[in-house]
């Protein structure tokens, strides 16, 4: 009796399930790599979720550069002129969509060349699927190391790798230190990283940096993603006086040291925190930040330039003038453009849309652009252009490190916000 | 006779035009392949958690802790098998890894195997913790176990901790490693349907259906509840292990919060998709997850932004206003085109008494 | 881990440091804590919303204490009827805006929603809410976007003993929680409407028949529970940080406490939540910051155990 329950269940079940995969199945057909006279370039970023304001600023990034490009006669190939054009598609700020997303660019919508998503979580997962399929990818947002020691021969970064974000604020401490009768080994690090991909990354580059010093590592903790409080991290910090602290958490560990450091009142000498810019801590927190050390991708003071966008100073006005709301200009943005600038330049000096001339471009890409230079090592990663380090001072973030591109003195020590 | 022999062949048929369907479907639509594979993973995640909650009463929060410990389990053995873990997912990664077919291949079994006997045996394990706790008190102690596995497997160094894991990639073609991948999860989830759907005719499908309307007289008949209830959330966990294996292999890259054990985007949906369909029917979850499924995409690519909003609505909506689910309405509007006489209701997929 | 252990016994003052830190805050959990025993004891709706009426509350503070520009015109559109600049305000005058803003949404979100689940049974009510939060989380980040966001009181720090610091907020948010949570109550003791909660929380089948109107007193104790929680919102959005996506761990922390200390039991509850407080400063200093949200959740586990233990003891199982 059951049985025969079951099988008239089953078709009302049919029914159902017919109507409700029609349904999945109706939807647009494939598009090709070059439609007419427009390249497409596909890329699966964050639109919406947690990672979506990096996200949506990478976006305008990748669209600035686009406009910029065809404005200017797009890309010629082959004695024709082209247009580019981007598909988004959004991964919902969750490595469980990214390589899916990967292949429906390049499987639905036929998509040849990449340009990265958000996130060094997301690039890990969507960059094996570009390698499988043989897409070249620049990407401009995932800057672990671990991305280009698989031996990826389509993955291309415009972006400095994670180990170099703290690198010079270690090199500074270790300076320091001698400058002032101690010796590197004496310094002790306070180490504060989220738990995710990049900040961990980050930390990698870190530690190794201190035991090339010899530096002692006296904290070591990992911040949880859903980062609301990290006093329990800064009393430890005030119990064992460490002469430099790092922090690297996205926008909300910088958020969350800045204040914390500012109420608990924390005297460390020296403080660099990742992403300060991104969380706006300056206007959010005033005078309590200064000489708080912040490295960055890139800025808008450095004397880079080419020929689409001019100086970098530039490129921050019309990024400015082109997307309403923004008083900086973030590094995410930057180096978006450069990675479509990166892309416009591999078409043209291959002169053709095959994908491995096109990959054998991108390899010998050797260019000036505002956002630095750009030249790939063997494993893709972008070894043309530093990270700069920056310093709050009253306010203004002023390039201290390296000294090539230093306008301004570091001050030390840093003085306990408010004392 | 002759009726029934015409109805069961009919049955035959209509299993078999969905066998063909599914079978053709990536070569027609090969496109969508990636949908589609995804489309069978949640029909396993719903069936799956049918059985648990539809079938036996217990609504659990946390079985996507299972799907997590799968993920992990063959993860770490297919990588042990060959490297260093702690090396291997060290945040660097700084060593190059190469799989041969052969070596990803026997992983890929091997891990799979021990997933699912590893799910299997947390699932024993929890069991002492959970069976005791009643009504909301089990959903919310299930809840946190998957919440707190997540904490923990994130704050573990030697499976890499928040920086996940990258895993082998498929050996041979693109297509051909899509393919493989769909056909995996499509035979796991039939599997899964049709154990289920033999299990629920046996005795045991009558116990834990005995255990959903009222567990104290089940008990007073002298039904070994504890047994049983230990015996569906293993098997529950057995095939959630199994698809966590096969999905993390597909994924490529698996990390603890966002992918494995992923309670927002994963381990509540289930629930939502059994609800949907008609908890406590054989075919409710299966529709459940093919309508949550393409409701999913079509709001995700439609109206960007608003997708999650739309889904907790539909949370809302399938919970509060219409928790029969579709089998169930269906089953009250047209009774006789479900074989049912009014009699005979409660014998499957009737509403428990809440 | 061993080595933070030392650390505390070798200088015992950052003990002082962690405990007020978590007493402090634990009187925020207090609060939202409070709300769920209440909406759990009369109702019987087990609200997994909770902590998004926290994060809503303090983002309202939040959107209060920001120079905005309010636009009044047709959305979606640049049709604009008028514009005013809101000038920011200090967040501490949220609080009078906040709770009655919560508890409207709380009346809306009742009639909307909760009507519908209260006599159901007891995992409708958890996964309806939980929908509810989703809801919430989504279009929380949809108006404000997903960056973390603070209020500033513009209070300062005071100094104790040297090494142990103490921000004015939050003593002043141990005070207004103490303040709010006698407000509740005396209101619960003495008004008509207290005293009908209380009635329908204990049979609201009597309560019905002596003529209290239940659906609005569930009505009102769901609206209070908003209220409530905005109120935390506020007083959180000035001492840690928010982002739309953090409720859930306001929930958990709700939920611990009432598991732990049991329905109707408000010194219970308040003891309980300065015990998580001071528990997560303890656990995240000697294990790592990572652990903090582990203890919590794993310590949710933990109860539950114990109270079976307890509950088995009555219980007799076929095994």
């Amino acid at each position: 009796m059951a049985i025969s329950i079951g099988r008239y269940t089953r078709r009302g079940a049919l029914t159902i399930m017919g109507v409700a995969t029609a349904a999945l199945l109706a939807a647009p057909a494939a598009q090709a790599k070059v439609e007419g006279d427009t390249i497409i370039l596909g890329s699966a970023i964050s639109l919406t979720g947690k990672y979506s304001t990096n996200g949506i600023h990478a976006q305008n990034g990748y669209e600035l550069a686009v406009k910029r490009i065809n404005d200017m006669g797009g890309v010629k190939v082959g004695g024709k002129s082209y247009k580019l054009k981007v598909v988004y598609y959004d991964d919902e700020s969750t490595p469980a969509r990214g390589a899916q997303l990967a292949e429906r660019l390049i499987k639905q919508d036929g998509v040849q060349y990449m340009l990265g998503p958000y996130s060094s979580g997301m690039t890990k997962a969507i960059a094996p699927v570009t390698e499988k399929y043989q897409i070249p990818m620049v990407e401009a947002e995932g800057a672990s190391r671990s991305l280009f020691t698989q031996g990826y021969r389509y993955l291309f970064a415009v972006l400095s790798t994670s180990e170099q974000y703290l690198a010079s604020s270690i090199a500074l401490a270790a300076e320091i230190a001698e400058k002032n009768g101690k010796k590197p080994s004496d310094v002790k690090i306070a180490m504060a990283f989220e738990n995710d991909p990049f900040s961990q990354d980050v930390r990698a580059g870190v530690m190794d940096d201190a035991k090339k010093y010899n530096m002692q590592i006296i904290i070591d903790d990992k911040l949880p993603r859903d980062l609301s409080d990290m006093s329990t991290t800064l009393t430890k910090v005030r119990a064992v006086k460490p002469d430099l602290l790092v922090v690297s958490g996205h926008s909300k560990g910088a958020a969350t040291a800045a204040r914390q450091l500012a109420e608990m009142k924390i005297n460390v000498p020296m403080v660099a925190v990742t992403h300060c810019e991104a969380a706006k801590i300056v206007a959010k927190f005033g005078a309590t930040t200064n000489d708080i050390l912040c490295p960055t991708q890139w800025a808008e003071t450095l004397s880079y330039s080419d020929e689409y966008f001019g100086t970098a100073a530039e490129y921050d006005a019309l990024f400015k003038a082109t997307f309403d709301g923004y008083k900086n200009v973030p590094y995410q943005a930057a180096q978006a453009s450069a990675a479509v600038i990166v892309w416009k330049d591999a078409f043209e000096r291959a002169n053709s849309f095959d994908r491995d001339k096109v990959r054998d471009a991108l390899a010998a890409t050797d260019m000036m652009t505002f956002y630095g230079g750009i030249r790939f090592a063997p494993e893709g990663n972008n070894i043309a252009k530093p990270m700069v380090l920056r310093q709050i001072q009253n306010g203004t973030y002023n390039v201290v490190a390296p000294s090539k591109y230093a306008s301004h003195p570091v001050n030390w020590p840093r003085k306990a916000p408010g004392s | 006779m002759t009726l029934a022999m015409t109805k069961s062949q009919r049955t035959l048929g209509l299993y078999g035009l969905i066998a063909i369907a599914a079978v053709i479907a990536p070569f027609l639509f090969s496109a969508y392949i990636s949908q589609l594979t995804v489309l069978w993973v949640m029909v396993l995640f719903a069936i799956t958690w049918d059985a648990m909650g539809g079938q036996m009463g217990y609504n659990s929060l946390g079985n996507i802790f299972f799907f997590g410990a799968g993920m992990y389990i063959s993860a770490v053995v297919q990588i042990g098998l060959h490297y260093d873990v702690a090396e291997y997912t060290a945040a660097y990664g700084a060593i190059k890894v190469d799989f041969t077919p052969t070596q990803y291949y026997t992983g890929l079994v091997l891990g799979t195997i021990v997933a699912a006997v590893g799910s299997v045996l947390f699932a024993f394990l929890l069991s002492w913790v959970v069976f005791g706790l009643r009504g909301p008190y089990f959903a919310i102690g299930t809840l946190g176990i998957a919440l707190a596995a997540g904490e923990l497997v994130g704050a573990w160094e030697y499976v890499g901790a928040g920086s996940g894991i990258s895993l082998p990639v498929f050996p041979g073609e693109p297509e051909a490693g899509e393919r493989f991948f769909y056909f995996a999860f499509f035979v796991a989830a039939v599997l899964t349907f049709f154990f289920f759907r033999w299990l629920y005719q046996t005795r045991f499908g009558l116990a834990i259906n005995a255990i959903r309307d009222d567990e104290e007289k089940a008990e007073a008949m002298g039904i070994h509840t504890m047994r049983y209830k230990t015996i569906t959330w293993a098997l529950s966990a057995f095939f959630l292990g199994i698809c966590g294996s096969l999905f993390g292999n597909y994924n490529i890259f698996i990390e603890p919060l966002e992918v494995a054990f992923a309670t927002v985007v994963f381990g509540i949906p289930m629930v939502v998709m059994s609800l949907l369909g008609g908890k406590g029917t054989l075919w409710g979850p299966v529709i459940g997850a093919i309508l949550y499924h393409v409701i999913k995409e079509a709001t995700w690519k439609y109206f960007l932004g608003w997708q999650w909003v739309a889904l907790g609505l539909l949370i809302i909506i399938s919970v509060v206003f219409f928790q029969q689910g579709i089998m169930g309405w269906a089953q009250e509007k047209w009774p006789e085109l479900f074989g049912i006489e009014v009699e005979e209701a409660p014998a499957e997929g009737e509403e428990e008494a809440a | 881990m061993l080595n933070n252990i030392q650390l505390l016994i070798d200088f015992p003052v950052f003990n002082l440091q962690l405990l007020l830190d978590g007493l402090m805050i634990g009187a925020i959990f207090a609060l939202a804590a409070y709300g769920l025993a209440l909406v759990w004891g009369v109702m019987n709706v087990k609200n997994l919303a909770q902590g998004e009426f926290v994060i809503m509350g303090g983002y309202i503070a939040y959107y209060l204490s920001i120079d905005a520009v309010v636009r009044i015109g047709i959305p979606g559109t640049d049709i604009t009827f008028f514009e005013v600049m809101k000038p920011g305000v200090n967040p501490l005058w949220a609080l009078p805006v906040v709770i009655p803003i919560m508890f409207g949404f709380g009346w809306l979100m009742y009639f909307l929603i909760i009507r519908y689940v209260i006599d159901r049974d007891l995992f409708t009510s958890l996964l309806a809410t939980f929908g509810a939060a989703i809801v919430i989380q989504q279009v929380l980040n949809l108006i404000f976007g997903p960056d973390v966001q603070t209020a500033e009181s513009g209070l300062g720090t005071r100094i104790l003993f040297g090494s142990v610091t103490i921000q004015e907020i939050r003593v002043l948010s141990l005070i207004i929680a103490g303040i709010l949570a006698a407000l509740v109550v005396l209101f619960m003791k003495n008004s008509r409407m207290g005293q009908a909660i209380r009635a329908t929380a204990q049979d609201p089948r009597a309560a019905r028949v002596m003529g209290i109107d239940t659906d609005r007193v569930y009505a009102f104790t769901f609206s209070l529970n908003a209220a409530i929680c905005g109120a935390a919102g506020v007083l959180i959005s000035m001492i840690w940080v928010i982002q739309p996506f953090y409720g859930i761990a306001h929930s958990i922390r709700s939920f611990v406490i009432v598991v732990a200390a049991g329905l109707g039991n408000l010194p219970g509850v308040i003891v309980t939540a300065f015990g998580l407080g001071a528990l997560e400063q303890y656990g995240g200093f000697a294990l790592g910051a990572e652990f903090q949200q582990a203890v919590v959740v794993g310590l949710l586990i933990v109860v539950l155990v114990v109270r079976q233990i307890m509950q088995a003891r009555h219980r007799q199982v076929v095994r």
